[in-house]
């Protein structure tokens, strides 16, 4: 590893950590910005093969356009590891493909900026793992980032405000959404909280998007069970009490399953630095940082979503105002104090991700649909029986049903099963433990040490 | 511009930047491989890197996430 540490070391291109990046370069620190998605945009700006604008997306793109140049920009990198060297500067340790295959970067740095976003919540029910059941992300990522229909005959279930541009996008490009079964909210799309909350306009499209499709929407109902031979062919719609105990089924015919309940936010990167946490309001694990942006680790800020989920316009102020304090402490004479327009809008958006967030919760019935034999971690196929069985030989928390019966322990590190595992054991969700953010070969483990220059990586 | 990879032989066809899985998917190919325990088929579940549950062998290398990795011209895949 050689050359100058960077003034500052981003890890993820959406929102959040573009405009970061951008902030600081334009600022003249020495910036690169990682990301290993093959386009800047992260998970709303993901705009390969949209077929319509999103709102923003201009601004985005603007953003983007003129970080290039100004910063060293590494799509297809993805970070595994950050470490802290002796002498204070932070190794950040990525994997990058190309023709020849995997190859390890090092990156040396004064600062970090961790916007690595968030993935879909989802819970586990009988068939779940059929193809032809997506996370509600992953349906939206499909259709994004590769143009692709996740299917011709789509039902979409799970809960929160997210679960309504699912469907619009998919009836827009062409689904039959034979249903959105949202299981909170006894209230009806008319009284949605969207509306509530100031996001009239936003709210209003996706109504009329859904009427225009014919697209059913109906509270306090969801999918409990998936069923299909190889792929899911129809699956079961229950209508909930409050508590989301099962009061009635019904079977509806479909090719495709949608589900997401909320978000879980990546924040390894900086548990694996030691960084506080604490809970969201939906009992999300998320890192705790200042009016700053800054976390309890010196030189370690934190935007978008890892500091709690309340979309990307929140992600986007996060990230401008951890740029400028980032600005601020590496030229104090250009420190500037801390723009009002920037906070008031952060505080809006915060306040309205939480109230969106105790609108939107997990309610414990879901449980109760739960058979035997549902699989509750997908990687390591441990059934709802293994982990009671673990419950009932001693296993008081997540982590020792984890350590007798193996949820969690697969490729995906717990990512998928994680917040069920901790339901089903009785506590709140807590902040990883990944000794690397990314499961890596052993090989590239090993290459990762040696002689890897900034500038190479950079080309 | 589409551009064709092949799925157990069969030409499949790809828009450039999709990945292999949105292109399977596309084709009407939802599963790949067959779980270790239960034999159980998986394809795309999160789309996003973070499930594995889309791994694919593409052209004999070591499996993969089918969601993150972009097609390029001559793919060769097998399904399991
Ligand atoms: C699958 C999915 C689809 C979504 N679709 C929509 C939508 O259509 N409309 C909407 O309003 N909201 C959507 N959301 C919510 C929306 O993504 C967020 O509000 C917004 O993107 C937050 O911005 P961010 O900058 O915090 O994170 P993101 O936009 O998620 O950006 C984080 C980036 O970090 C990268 N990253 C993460 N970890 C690493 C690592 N270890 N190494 C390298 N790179 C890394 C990721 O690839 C990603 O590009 C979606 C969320 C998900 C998970
Ligand atoms: S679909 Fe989850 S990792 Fe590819």
């Amino acid at each position: 590893m050689t050359g100058a540490p960077y003034d500052l070391v981003v890890v993820g291109g959406g929102p959040a950590g573009v405009a970061g990046a951008l902030t600081a370069a334009l600022a003249g620190l020495r910036v690169a910005l990682l990301d290993s998605g093959a386009r800047l945009g992260g998970q709303y700006f993901r705009h390969a093969a949209v077929p319509e604008r999103e709102p923003g997306l201009d601004r985005f793109l603007l953003q983007a356009r003129l970080l290039d140049g100004r910063a060293d920009v590494l799509t297809r990198h993805q970070v595994w590891n950050v470490s802290r060297e002796p002498g204070g500067d932070l190794t950040v340790h990525a994997l990058t493909r190309d023709s020849s295959g995997e190859r390890p970067v090092t990156l040396r740095a004064r600062r970090l900026l961790i916007a690595t976003g968030a993935h879909d919540r989802p819970l586990p029910f009988p068939g779940w793992d059929l193809p032809g059941v997506l996370t509600a992300g992953g349906a939206q990522a499909l259709l994004k980032g590769g143009g692709v229909l996740a299917g011709r005959r789509v039902v979409i279930s799970g809960t929160g405000p997210f679960l309504l541009p699912v469907a619009s996008g998919l009836a827009r490009a062409g689904a039959a959404v034979l249903g959105v079964y949202e299981a909170n909210g006894g209230l009806g799309l008319a009284r949605h909280p969207l509306l509530a909350l100031g996001k009239a306009g936003e709210a209003a499209a996706y109504a009329a998007a859904l009427a225009r499709h014919r697209v059913p929407y109906r509270t306090r109902h969801a999918v409990i069970a998936a069923h299909g031979e190889r792929e899911v062919e129809a699956v079961t719609v229950a209508r909930l009490d409050p508590d989301w105990n099962v009061l009635s089924t019904r079977i509806v015919g479909c090719d495709t399953l949608a589900v997401g309940y909320g978000f879980v936010p990546q924040i390894e990167l900086g548990t694996q630095l030691g960084c506080e946490t604490r809970g969201d309001p939906d009992g999300s694990p998320v890192l705790r940082v200042d009016a700053a942006q800054r976390t309890s680790v010196p030189g370690v800020w934190a935007a978008g979503e890892p500091t709690g989920v309340a979309g990307w316009r929140q992600a986007e102020v996060e990230g401008r105002i951890a740029g400028r304090a980032i600005v601020g402490e590496a030229r104090p004479i250009a420190r500037r104090g801390p723009d009002g327009v920037l906070l008031r809008r952060r505080r809006q958006w915060r306040a309205f991700g939480e109230a969106l967030q105790r609108a939107y919760p997990v309610r414990p019935g879901w449980q109760s649909w739960l058979r035997d034999d549902t699989l509750v971690c997908r990687c390591e196929e441990v059934p709802l029986a293994r982990v009671r069985e673990a419950l009932e030989l001693g296993a008081t928390d997540a982590r020792s049903v984890k350590l007798l019966a193996r949820p969690g322990m697969g490729w995906c590190q717990g990512r998928v099963c994680g917040y069920a595992v901790s339901c089903l054991a009785g506590e709140a969700p807590r902040p990883p433990r990944r000794p690397v953010a990314q499961p890596v070969t052993l090989g590239a483990l090993a290459e990762a040490a040696p002689e890897d220059s900034p500038d190479e990586a950079a080309q | 511009m589409t551009f064709h990879i092949t799925v157990d032989g069969r030409p499949v066809p790809v828009v450039p930047g999709q990945s292999i899985g949105a292109a399977l998917h596309a084709a009407g190919v939802r599963s790949w491989r067959t779980t270790r325990f239960g034999g159980r088929p998986r394809g795309l579940f999160c789309g996003i890197g973070v499930c594995f549950d889309c791994l694919i062998s593409v052209n004999g290398r070591p499996p993969e996430r089918a969601c993150l990795l972009e097609a390029e011209p001559g793919d060769e895949v097998t399904t399991a």
